[in-house]
């Protein structure tokens, strides 16, 4: 089970701030992959890779990373701090 | 070094007094202080979203670099969230150093990681509506100069 969270405009367009998800997912990419053929608001969000950062474990990684023992997948737009 | 990430408003004057009065002997102390714009369209607020936990550590973690990077006496940095109107300060950092090269240099090294590296997001609420703050391509380039 992983908790996945959603930032900024990725939250607005899947409409939760986060959820919990059973996977089998080997890499984030492989869970984009899941979440964008459940339902429209998933594709619209998940649309283009390049405008979207990950982090996990709060950590900031690639779409390429593993799953394997995490417990906390972050969606989110470029950040915009500062 | 002090991270301090809340909604509640601060006051820089009071808040670069208090810092400066903490580092010694440092020479230097460089302080930089974010405000809200009016932008054209007329900006009546903004809301700022951010990642609770992780937030706290992205910060921590640039604020380490700085300090390997140059040496320090002290850091400080302090970033608002939630809903801000026009005029009010988002954010600021403080570095104090024996030098000033190094409290101008780790100030702006904060500033560049902080836009690009710490998890908040902007949103604009003007009178034609909300949207939220696309990053930059030169905020991202700036952090190739380091």
């Amino acid at each position: 089970m992983i908790e996945v969270l959603y930032f900024a405009w990725v939250r607005e367009r899947i409409g939760i701030p986060r959820e919990k998800i059973e996977t089998e997912a080997a890499t984030v990419a492989d869970l984009v992959e899941e979440l964008r053929g459940r339902e429209d608001r998933y594709a619209v969000a998940f649309e283009d890779l390049r405008a979207l950062r990950v982090a996990i474990d709060q950590e900031l990684t690639d779409f390429s990373a593993p799953l394997k023992g995490v417990r906390e997948v972050a969606f989110f737009p470029p950040m915009t701090g500062g | 070094m002090t991270v301090r990430v809340d909604p509640a408003r601060f006051d820089p004057g009071a808040e670069l007094n208090a810092f400066s009065k903490g580092v010694g002997n440092a020479g230097a102390v460089v302080s930089f202080t974010g405000v809200v714009r009016d932008v054209a369209g007329g900006l009546s607020a903004m809301e700022i979203e951010h990642y609770p936990g992780m937030t706290e550590k992205a910060i921590a973690a640039i604020v380490d670099q700085a300090k390997s990077r140059w040496t320090l006496a002290d850091a400080l940095v302090i970033h608002r969230y939630g809903r801000l109107e026009a005029g009010e300060m988002i954010m600021m950092v403080a570095t104090a150093s024996r030098h000033r090269v190094d409290a101008f240099q780790a100030a702006e090294y904060l500033m560049d990681y902080l836009k690009s590296r710490a998890p908040f997001w902007k949103k604009e609420l003007t009178r034609e509506g909300a949207e939220w703050v696309e990053a930059r391509d030169e905020d991202e380039a700036a952090l190739d100069r380091w």
